[in-house]
């Protein structure tokens, strides 16, 4: 049976590949947002690198599940609205959040780790989301699911790759910090307004 | 066809190993190797001078060295160069060692100070056994050493409101600059943990445009340091104090007064008074160095 799709595959393709970008560049940032109270030891990145994984299977269990629900546009674009939002505290609230954990906790490896859930739990599921859902957003034919399917994990984790040379490599030596994580919620959010733009005027055509 | 290809693989082979042999021949007897979650450490000898290395494969031989036969000497200039502050601060009593490397440092200062009490922070506890077991480094009742990151350590140090009046930054040594350890956030910390007459000694990087944002960083957060260099060393030696620096000829006292005392560890502290300088010979058109911005490893390419 063929479906109408909602949304241009391009569009998708493409939101696919900013939201794996923004994924890699704020968990790059993530070992440099937690070393002033936490150090630069391995079990740092350890901990970060965990909580991403932790964060990002939930967010695809949740997104696969929210996928089988008649899927909208608008759902789409909320999760890079609400990535975006959630991701303000981040540049915000880094201080606040991380310092009674320092306080109370001594060890450095679950200090780093609960600094960790604190921080980055909520966006990156919520970024997890996007990848399951965009398939669903793809297919229109049964036999073409794993192609589309296929077609994705390589566009995000393109997006990934990028995201991560393009963080370690330069923007932390052009930027600070915070414009970094400005920019990945500027896009974020943007991402959001174009899917919600093509939705509503666009969809007939 | 195949035959040729093996013959080339072979001959590439029996190249690799006569390469080996040579290399082996010409460094020094590896006595000890120990795994690490940071580093290779290598310990090898050459008669009686017992080195720890770090990266040996990189070819970037950071070491730290002892004589056996003559355990007080201080083998390499940086070692020797962070006992400068003692111009500046001739009894401490509250010492702060960041980076352990080989415990020559610490171990000095104890022979030096027995009554001071000398916190030694190392990120690496196969360094601190590595120490222990072919440096002759141990703790004592007024020397610990605590396996963690310098800097939570510091933070932490500042809410206890603990302070030193002398700490030794020397934490740079390795192939991994610690970005989080150059900021101007953390020399604010670095502060609140010095008593008023404290001396801060920082051992960092001479070359590259890293040379350049230190200084700036450190300028903003101290005003002014000595700038300490050998014509025989690598290294930059920042000396640092809150207050306002003594002048040269009050150096040049202290250093008569230390002569004897830090002989036998092969300290010349009477020459390192003239080699002090406020001077700055970088470029303060650099950007400072924070939490925000701070790609030390990328600065240290260029």
């Amino acid at each position: 049976m063929t479906k109408i799709l909602i949304l241009p595959r391009a569009l998708i393709a493409c939101m696919a590949f900013i939201s794996g970008f923004c994924i890699m560049t704020i968990e790059m940032l993530g070992a440099r947002i937690l070393s002033p109270y936490f150090g630069g030891s391995l079990s740092v990145w350890g901990s970060i690198i965990t909580i991403f994984m932790l964060a990002l299977a939930l967010g695809y269990l949740l997104g696969g599940r929210l996928s089988t629900r008649t899927p909208s546009g608008v759902t789409y674009a909320l999760f890079f609205i609400g990535a975006a939002l959630f991701s303000v505290p981040i540049i915000l609230f880094a201080d606040i959040i991380m310092n009674p954990i320092m306080i109370n906790i001594e060890d450095a490896r679950y200090g780093s780790l609960f600094a960790s859930i604190f921080l980055f739990f909520i966006p990156t599921s919520i970024l997890g989301m996007i990848s399951p859902y965009s398939v669903r957003l793809m297919v229109d034919k049964e036999e073409h699911s794993g192609h589309m399917a296929g077609l994705l994990y390589f566009i995000s984790t393109l997006g990934s790759a990028l995201g991560t040379l393009g963080t370690s490599f330069y923007f932390v030596l052009w930027y600070e910090v915070n414009q970094i994580l400005w920019g990945s919620v500027l896009s974020l959010m943007l991402a959001g307004f174009v899917i919600l733009f093509f939705d509503k005027f666009l969809k007939a055509a | 066809m195949l035959k040729n290809r093996i013959k080339f693989i072979a001959s590439g082979f029996s190249l690799l190993i006569v390469s080996l042999f040579l290399a082996a021949e010409s460094s020094a007897e590896t006595i000890h190797e120990e795994r690490s979650k940071y580093r290779d450490i290598t310990v090898t000898q050459i008669g009686e001078r017992r080195c720890l290395l770090f990266n040996v494969h990189r070819g970037d031989r950071n070491q730290t060295c002892m004589m056996l036969d003559n355990p007080d000497q201080l083998v390499f200039d940086y070692t020797r160069m962070s006992f400068a502050g003692l111009l500046l601060q001739q009894s401490p009593k509250n010492i702060l060692v960041i980076g352990l490397g080989g415990g020559s440092i610490p171990m000095t200062f104890a022979d030096l100070f027995p009554s001071a009490q000398i916190d030694v922070i190392e990120i690496d506890d196969a360094v601190v056994k590595v120490a222990g077991e072919y440096f002759d480094f141990n703790e004592t009742q007024n020397m610990k050493v605590h396996v963690g990151d310098g800097r939570p350590f510091i933070k932490r140090a500042g809410l206890r409101g603990e302070k030193y009046d002398y700490i030794v930054l020397d934490a740079f040594s390795g192939d991994y600059i610690p970005e989080h350890m150059l900021t101007r956030e953390f020399l604010e910390e670095v502060k609140a943990v010095m008593t008023n007459d404290g001396v801060l000694i920082a051992n960092t990087f001479s070359t590259s445009r890293l040379y350049d944002h230190e200084s700036v960083t450190y300028q903003r957060a101290f005003s002014e340091f000595y700038n300490f260099k050998l014509p025989t060393s690598g290294n930059r030696i920042i000396i640092a104090q809150l207050g306002v620096l003594p002048p040269r000829e009050e150096l040049v006292e202290a250093s008569r007064s230390l002569e004897l005392s830090l002989d036998k560890y092969g300290i010349n502290i009477i020459d390192y008074p003239r080699r002090l300088t406020t001077r700055a010979d970088w470029d303060m058109s650099r950007r400072e160095l924070t939490d925000q911005y701070s790609p030390g490893n990328l600065l240290r390419g260029n």
